[in-house]
């Protein structure tokens, strides 16, 4: 099976104060293209470190972390970025929107920084905000947007340079129960479509919607299992994955 | 295209803060204006004072006699005989690079014309010369089919005409033709025949000590020899209770030089034969308008330079107040900074962005400046009526030069103040974008 994302034994130390902390002492798995895995653990697991690592913001100590063919563990500054401008879509707990773009200038930042503007770009980003449901406010800034709203945006940005696999951090921590549902039936719905997503959560009704939970504790993978039963919209209300207003 | 959408995210995010932005803006916007400013007055100043200078010309050499000090007495003054001599004016044709000699005698007399009983007697110049006089001072005859300056038969046979200066033709003669009218000397008794009236010639300006500012509107020019014959060589004046005398031959000799080439080297050799005796001598100076020209061409780099700096100051002022926008701006935008890089801005490219913004708000600065710097002449004009009639006696008291000088807009200053706003942008633009380039990325999203 193809997969999104390798990773072998990676370790993560570092000198804070004087003092060594281990963040990650150690930590191999694989996701295959199409996965939807949720990571958890408590605070002081490593979880955030793991992300920034997924998400290329940080370089490990030691290990490897395969992105397609390449290992981007040994990769420089500027490499990084075209990594995380071409591979990674991003989605933050605070949908972290540029305040002085549009919806639709937010969406196409990833593809700015890859040199990919112009027409073709443009519509493909109003595609994907039509896809997530605003349609109708492509103009509007972030000041005039709602928490979920805003996340959407912020989802269709993470999937404009199309994603080895979309990264989401806490997608649902600021939202109300019926928006982070909304949010959630989202991620489902591109799941189904074959987009690959790994969240990382803290909250076990986000988590229940994922295939398979990976828990960290003390820099170590816990436990990684499948979600057979998982929590679904299909299956709960009994229609296709779409709760969205399209 | 990536770089004109740069652009156009930097006036967009310029725009967040308008009042901000305008304030910024400002720093540079008084230091290109006043770069501009500051060239146009200094050419103008300049323009004006070589216009003066060579309305001396540039190949003649002044020799002024130069009264000593009068001894110290009560009511009796003499002063011995001063100045170049008719001797010495002599001697000066021997010298072959000297093409023409003109002598000059200068006394302040009061003319009137009796034929005008309302006329009052005016104070003026009496200047005894001859007829190069007028080609070398540029002095014109209005009306040359009626009238002439003096010419050399009136020298050869002494007689009693003159020339008058339109001003004083104005004055003694409001409502007649002064042509082939009696001017008349009261102090000396004597009449003169007008036989020409002079165009209006502006007054030249002084220069350092030795060559007074003149003002030709009271002339009066006669032939030198009939002065010498009826006047000779002493001034006597007598008050109620004084009596003062001086003894001069002539008040300065203007000679006109073959070739300017030329001006410099006989200069000197006028100067080493005037002062063969007596080195020391203090009684005349030799005066060449050249070496004025060249004095103020220096003088003008010195006051560029000077201006030069001035500006170059507010300019760094105003560029140290873009850079600490910049630096106020990139800590403030550390969370988009750590979004950009996220979604996978180089630190180039979050360097250009920055640095980008700096340029525009700079180079916007730059072009208000300019367009204000290009208003300067209209300005200066402006605020000069507007002080003459708020305040005249503050505008009696400017100097002559900050009256009439008209400020020149440079050419070069319009690419120049454009170059130096691009400059201060990138100079005082370069850190803060550093600075925002370099900050680590996680650390930059984690920012509140």
């Amino acid at each position: 099976m193809e997969l999104a994302a390798d990773i072998r034994e990676l370790t993560k130390t570092y000198v804070l104060k004087g003092e060594t902390v281990r963040a990650l002492r150690g930590v191999t798995f694989s996701i295959p293209a199409g996965d939807y895995v949720a990571i958890m653990g408590p605070s002081g697991s490593g979880k955030s470190t793991l992300l920034n690592l997924l998400g290329c913001l940080d370089r490990p100590t030691a290990g490897s972390y395969f992105l397609g063919a390449d290992d981007v563990a040994k990769m420089t500054d500027d490499q990084l970025s075209t990594i995380r401008a071409t591979r990674i879509g991003f989605v933050f707990q605070s949908y972290n929107l540029i305040p002085q773009l549009t919806v639709v200038e937010n969406i196409e930042v990833p593809l700015y920084y890859q040199g990919r503007l112009g027409t073709k770009a443009r519509k493909r980003c109003v595609e994907l905000a039509e896809m997530v449901g605003l349609g109708d406010r492509l103009s509007h800034r972030q000041t005039q947007l709602s928490g979920g709203q805003q996340q959407r945006v912020a989802i269709a940005r993470s999937l404009v340079n199309d994603p080895y696999f979309i990264l989401a951090d806490e997608a649902t921590g600021n939202l109300d129960s019926a928006t982070t549902a909304e949010i959630l039936a989202l991620f489902e719905r591109l799941n189904n479509e074959g987009r690959t997503i790994i969240m990382v959560t803290h909250e076990d009704e986000v988590s229940g919607h994922a295939k398979r939970v990976i828990r960290l504790r003390d820099g170590l993978i816990q436990s990684d299992v499948q979600q057979p039963n998982r929590l679904t919209f299909a299956k709960s209300t009994n229609r296709p994955a779409a709760p969205v207003a399209v | 295209m990536k770089l004109y959408r740069t652009f156009i995210l930097g006036i967009k995010s310029l725009l967040l803060h308008p009042m901000r932005s305008i304030l910024t803006v400002l720093g540079i916007f008084i230091g290109v204006a006043s770069v501009i400013w500051l060239l146009a007055i200094g050419e103008g100043i300049s323009v004006e004072a070589q216009r003066q200078i060579e309305s001396l010309g540039a190949d003649n050499i002044m020799i002024r006699s130069i009264k000593p000090p009068e001894e110290q007495g009560a009511n009796f003054r003499q002063v011995n005989a001063y100045g170049i001599t008719r001797a010495e004016m002599k001697m000066l044709e021997s010298i072959p690079t000297i093409k023409t000699i003109i002598p000059i005698r200068e006394l302040p007399k009061e003319f009137t014309y009796n034929g005008n009983p309302n006329v009052k007697p005016i104070q003026g110049r009496l200047v005894g010369c001859t007829p190069e006089y007028a080609e070398v001072m540029r002095l014109e005859v209005e009306d040359p089919a009626r009238s002439h300056f003096l010419t050399s038969i009136d020298v050869n046979s002494s007689a009693a005409v003159c020339v008058i200066a339109a001003e004083l033709a104005k004055r003694l003669f409001p409502s007649e033709d002064p042509i082939k009218k009696q001017l008349y000397l009261p102090e000396d008794k004597t009449y003169y025949e007008i036989v020409g009236v002079l165009k209006h010639r502006d007054p030249t300006a002084a220069i350092g000590g030795s060559l007074a500012a003149q003002d030709f509107s009271l002339d009066v020019y006669i032939p030198y020899s009939t002065m010498q014959k009826r006047m000779g060589d002493t001034v006597q004046k007598r008050g109620s209770g004084f009596f003062s005398m001086q003894i001069f031959e002539l008040s300065q000799v203007t000679v006109k030089v073959d070739d300017v080439e030329n001006v410099r080297k006989t200069a000197k050799i006028i100067e080493d034969s005037l002062k063969m005796r007596d080195p020391e001598r203090q009684d005349v100076a030799v005066v060449a308008p050249i070496d004025l020209i060249e004095q103020s061409r220096a003088t003008k780099m010195m006051y560029m330079m000077f201006l030069g700096m001035i500006a170059a100051i507010s300019l760094v002022v105003g560029g140290i107040g873009i850079m600490n926008i910049m630096l106020a701006t990139v800590t403030e935008r550390t969370r988009e900074i750590g979004i950009r890089r996220a979604l996978g801005a180089k630190q180039s490219d979050i360097r250009r962005q920055f640095l980008v913004e700096t340029i525009v708000l700079s180079v916007i600065g730059g072009l208000v400046g300019l367009l204000v710097g290009l208003l300067c002449p209209v300005a200066i004009d402006i605020g000069r009526n507007l002080l003459e009639s708020l305040a005249p006696r503050a505008y009696a008291s400017l100097p002559d030069v900050a009256k009439i000088m008209k400020p020149i807009i440079v050419p070069l200053s319009i690419p120049l103040a454009f170059g130096i706003s691009v400059a201060v942008g990138v100079i005082f633009g370069m850190y803060p974008a550093m600075r925002a380039a370099e900050m680590d990325p996680i650390e930059a999203l984690r920012h509140e």
